[in-house]
Parts: structure tokens; sequence; C-alpha cells
């Protein structure tokens, strides 16, 4: 056996990496920040599919209207509300950092819980509210 | 001892020879959409189960028009930047990252200049 050989069959040391850590709240606000911006991509795309539609007439617009309505169509604009509401009021924690408050780490937990909780009941309620006053179904 | 010149210390660009342009784009633009983001929340909700007529109707008012236009362009100035630096942190070969970083200009423009053509032709 050669030395490389013996140097790959014999198990080696690894570093820590991602999953041997307990996630602190910090950390999963900062990769849910980047994910929802990402999937906000496509909700801008959404919107500007739904001023195309308005602009150009009843038939495209009915067009985009189906689709919003359908069960794939809703959870996709499910998706979008969340991670507006939870972009929005991270967002507004990554601006008040900016301004140099709230970092203590007991502090930071706390606010990180919070957008957490108040993204999913905004985009809950919010769709709660449409199914129930609103008259949307499916 | 300092090895950085006197110029690259007055230009204060660092190593990315861009300065805080970026980190202070990418504020200003959320500054600015938070409300926007906040109104055009309320206007989608009250476009649930209406019709096109409706939605026409209340974008030709200059009070929903200039707002929506507001939003659209700045948020997508405001994902150009978040891209931009999902974009550099995960693509490592050069050239596919310059090119990438391309397309994604380009996507953002796309997408305003597709929204704004929308609003003009419902407004008028």
């Amino acid at each position: 056996m050669s030395n490389q050989a013996k140097a790959v069959a014999t198990p080696r040391p690894l570093s820590p990496h991602l999953q041997v850590y307990r996630w602190p709240v910090t950390m999963a606000t900062s990769i849910i920040h980047r994910t929802t911006g990402l999937a906000l991509v496509a909700g801008t795309l959404m919107v500007t599919w739904w001023l195309l539609a308005t602009a150009m007439g009843p038939v495209q617009y009915d067009t985009f209207s189906r689709a919003a309505r359908s069960l794939i169509g809703q959870l996709v604009l499910f998706g979008f509300v969340w991670s507006l509401a939870f972009h929005l009021f991270n967002g507004i924690r990554h601006l008040v950092w900016d301004l140099g408050f709230g970092f203590a780490v007991p502090t930071a937990n706390r606010t990180g819980v919070l957008v957490i909780i108040l993204s999913l009941l905004a985009a809950t309620g919010a769709f709660a509210y449409a199914y129930a006053a609103k008259g949307m179904h499916l | 001892m300092s090895t950085r010149t006197p110029l690259s210390r007055v230009e204060g660009l660092g190593a990315a020879h861009d300065g805080v342009r970026h980190f202070w784009r990418q504020r200003v633009t959320a500054v600015a959409l938070a409300p926007l983001a906040v109104w055009f929340a309320w206007f989608a909700f009250s476009q649930i189960g209406a019709d096109r007529s409706a939605a026409v109707a209340f974008l030709k008012l200059p009070f929903n028009a200039v707002p929506m236009g507001l939003f659209v362009v700045i948020a997508a100035i405001h994902m150009a930047l978040g891209l931009q630096v999902v974009i550099e942190d995960y693509i490592h070969h050069e050239g596919h990252r310059i090119a990438l970083l391309l397309l994604n200009q380009f996507f953002a423009w796309i997408v305003a200049a597709a929204s704004l053509f929308a609003l003009v032709k419902i407004v008028l």
C-alpha cells in the first residue's frame, strides 16, 4: 500500500462542520433572511406578471387570476407573503443593528424569535382574514 | 507599520475598490422599501377578489401609481444588490461569477422596465 493510499484509508480527525452545532437563533434568522430574499425574487416576478396582465387585458388578467387562485398559486402566494413579512421585519432588525443597537446576545436572540413569530402571525393572519372575511377561496 | 499608500488611504475604496457604496445603497433602498412594502401589502390585500377594472381604476390614481412605480424600481435595485452578494459568496469560478453578475444586473433592469411599461400602459 502506498503512503498516499494509506493516508486516504486512515480516518482523519475532521474539524466540526455545520451539522454538529446547535443552531443559534441569530444563525437561523441570518440564513432565513437570505433565503426569503431569494424567494422574494420569485415574488417580484409575480408582481411584474400581475402588472403586465393588468396592462394587457381581461384575458391575460384572467390567466393570472386563475393561476393565483389555484392550490399551487395559493401556496406560492403564502410563501411570498411570509417571505415579505420576514424580510421586512428582520430587515428593520438589521437597520436597528446598523444604528448600533441590539447587539447583546440575549437581545439579538429575543428580537430573532420575535421576528420569526411576528412574520408567521402576519402571514397566517392575512390569509385567515382573506379567507374568512374577504371571501377568498380555492 | 502600514503598507498602504497615501493614495489608497485617501481614496478609501479598500480591497474591493468599491468602498462602502454597495453597503450604503443596500441600506438606503431598504429604508425606502420598508414603508413601500407595507403600502404594497395593503394594496395587494385590497385587490383580493377584485376584477381587472378595479385594479386599473386604483392604479390610475396618482397617489397609487407613484408608490407602485417607486416600489417596483427600488425593489429591483435592492434585489440586484442582494443577489450580487449571493453570487459573490457562492460562485468561485471567476468567469462564471462575472457572467452571472452581468446577468443579474440585466435581470433587474428588465424587471424594472417591464413593470414600469405595464404601469404606464395601465395609467394612460
